[in-house]
């Protein structure tokens, strides 16, 4: 646990000592307020909530999650510090576990500073705040469904940018796998079962239903396992590539 | 466990899909002893290295450092060598100091230990005037010191440098090994290099490699009388990892 804080720690800084956490923080947040007073329709609605707001969240998080969490791995790889950090007495698991905290963090103090949305709802009208926290708990949790599966295919290559694309791809196919874009290619061939398990693995059906501000345990348990799933997918990566 | 063999290593091969890059290796290492592994570019030196050190997974074969199996307990290993991986990997956006402090965390050193390790180490490796610079400003020279401060840091009873001299100039070659010999009466150490006088310079004993097999173990004075008529080291070492006759170079001979 203890060494889990220290590769996280480590992390976290080595976001702020490149100008990564900037860039990501300011286009986050300019993206996020575009979508959400021009797309979302914010204003024009006249309802005072967040939904155009965590609406969008999905679609960001399909480009700037691969963006924060493409250099996880295959930097280490790429400059071949991973044969310092590897070689140091602390397991694999810990390794993995603290470079995602690191991440998983940064994403909750990007979703903070969207704090003005929520100022600027709670004057002009009388919200829900149990539904927006809801909201921002499933975003955050997502986030981290995201996240963990960019790390695991970071940890595939030493090309970052490789490790973008990728990232995007598969975190594309998780996020509509409910729809039918990702389940026409199954429903023919694929025994019912199948294509209901494929369904159920979608980011965008659980999100839905947390950003509507029921916090059913059911997503809570699927983001969750998501991420300690892809984390020991992780964790064997790393270990099996030691063996070349 | 035989108290002597600091690290022993038993029919140690590892291969990379059709090659073999080190090919049923053994030897041991006792405290007190520092082996200089020489062996031309590519002849496993590094990948031995690495196989100690518990980054890299043997194909067959066993590693023991202190008593422990590299494989089996790799924490307990960890914590009993210092590592200087092959061209000194190092986070660059990390200054010099708080690299040590980083790997003087996980090496579980706190507060004023931790203080008094990284204040000694840093004495040791003259990094005072670099301590406070992002280490990818840093020289090389200056790079290679933060390497060794951090596989020393730990006073570890196994030290594995691979090519710790590399990018040094004269002096600071002079300091590292002499660094070096001052470490050895309490501490088992391996090091490789290219550059064979510091073989004479600091090692008890040679280990010639190539193409995964150890063609030469035994002192600098045996290698340097195993060759007739041979000039220098360099001939000698040529004509151990060619099979090349000395004076008629390029004759193949099975080595």
């Amino acid at each position: 646990m203890r060494n889990t804080y220290v590769v996280m720690k480590r992390e976290l800084l080595a976001y702020f000592s490149t100008p990564v956490a900037y860039v990501f923080l300011v286009i986050f947040l300019a993206a996020i307020g575009a979508f959400t007073f021009f797309l979302g329709g914010f204003f024009a609605r006249g309802q005072a909530d967040l939904q155009p707001f965590f609406m969008f969240h999905p679609w960001l998080y399909l480009f700037l999650i691969p963006a924060i969490g493409m250099r996880l791995w295959s930097e280490e790889r790429k400059t071949g510090t991973i044969e310092l950090l590897m070689t140091l007495p602390l397991s694999t698991f810990n390794a993995v576990a603290g470079k995602f905290l690191a991440a998983w963090v940064f994403t909750a103090l990007a979703l903070a500073l969207t704090f003005p949305i929520w100022i600027t709802v709670n004057y002009l009208g009388d919200p829900d705040n149990g539904v927006i926290a809801a909201g921002y708990i499933g975003s955050w949790l997502m986030a981290g469904a995201f996240l963990s599966l960019v790390a695991c295919l970071s940890a595939l290559t030493k090309n970052q940018v490789v490790a973008f694309v990728i990232g995007s791809a598969v975190s594309f196919i998780f996020l509509t796998s409910g729809l039918d874009i990702v389940l026409s290619a199954f429903r023919f061939w694929a025994p019912d079962f199948v294509v209901e398990v494929i369904a159920s693995l979608s980011f965008l059906t659980n999100f839905q239903a947390v950003s509507r501000g029921v916090i059913d345990l059911r997503e809570v348990i699927f983001f969750v396992s998501m991420i300690l799933v892809t984390l020991f997918i992780n964790t064997a990566i790393i270990d099996l590539k030691k063996s070349g | 466990m035989d108290v002597s063999g600091l690290l022993e290593v038993h029919n140690l091969t590892k291969k990379f899909g059709p090659l073999t890059a080190v090919d049923d290796v053994s030897f041991t290492v006792a405290q007190g002893e520092v082996v200089g592994f020489l062996g031309p570019n590519g002849a496993g030196k590094s990948t031995t290295m690495k196989m100690i050190a518990g980054f890299l997974t043997p194909t067959a074969g066993r590693v023991q450092v202190c008593g422990h199996d590299v494989v089996e307990k790799p924490i307990e290993i960890k914590t009993c060598i210092g590592y200087l991986p092959e061209g000194a990997p190092l986070y660059g956006d990390m200054t010099a100091k708080a690299l040590l402090n980083f790997v003087a965390e996980i090496r579980g050193f706190r507060g004023a230990e931790r203080r008094r390790r990284i204040d000694d180490v840093v004495a040791k490796v003259n990094l005072e005037e670099a301590l406070f610079r992002p280490i990818e400003t840093l020289s090389k020279g200056f790079k290679r010191r933060v390497g060794l401060a951090q596989a020393m840091l730990h006073d570890p009873e196994l030290l594995v440098l691979d090519e710790p001299t590399d990018g040094l100039d004269p002096n600071q070659k002079h300091e590292v090994r002499e660094l070096l010999r001052g470490m050895a009466a309490d501490k088992a150490i391996i090091i490789s290099t290219h550059i064979l006088e510091e073989v004479d310079a600091v090692c008890t004993r040679a280990m010639i490699i190539a193409r995964g097999k150890i063609l030469f173990d035994g002192t600098p004075e045996e290698l340097r009388a195993g060759a007739e008529g041979a000039e220098s080291l360099d001939d000698v070492f040529r004509a151990i990892t060619t099979g090349a006759v000395v004076d008629e170079g390029g004759v193949e001979k099975s080595a």
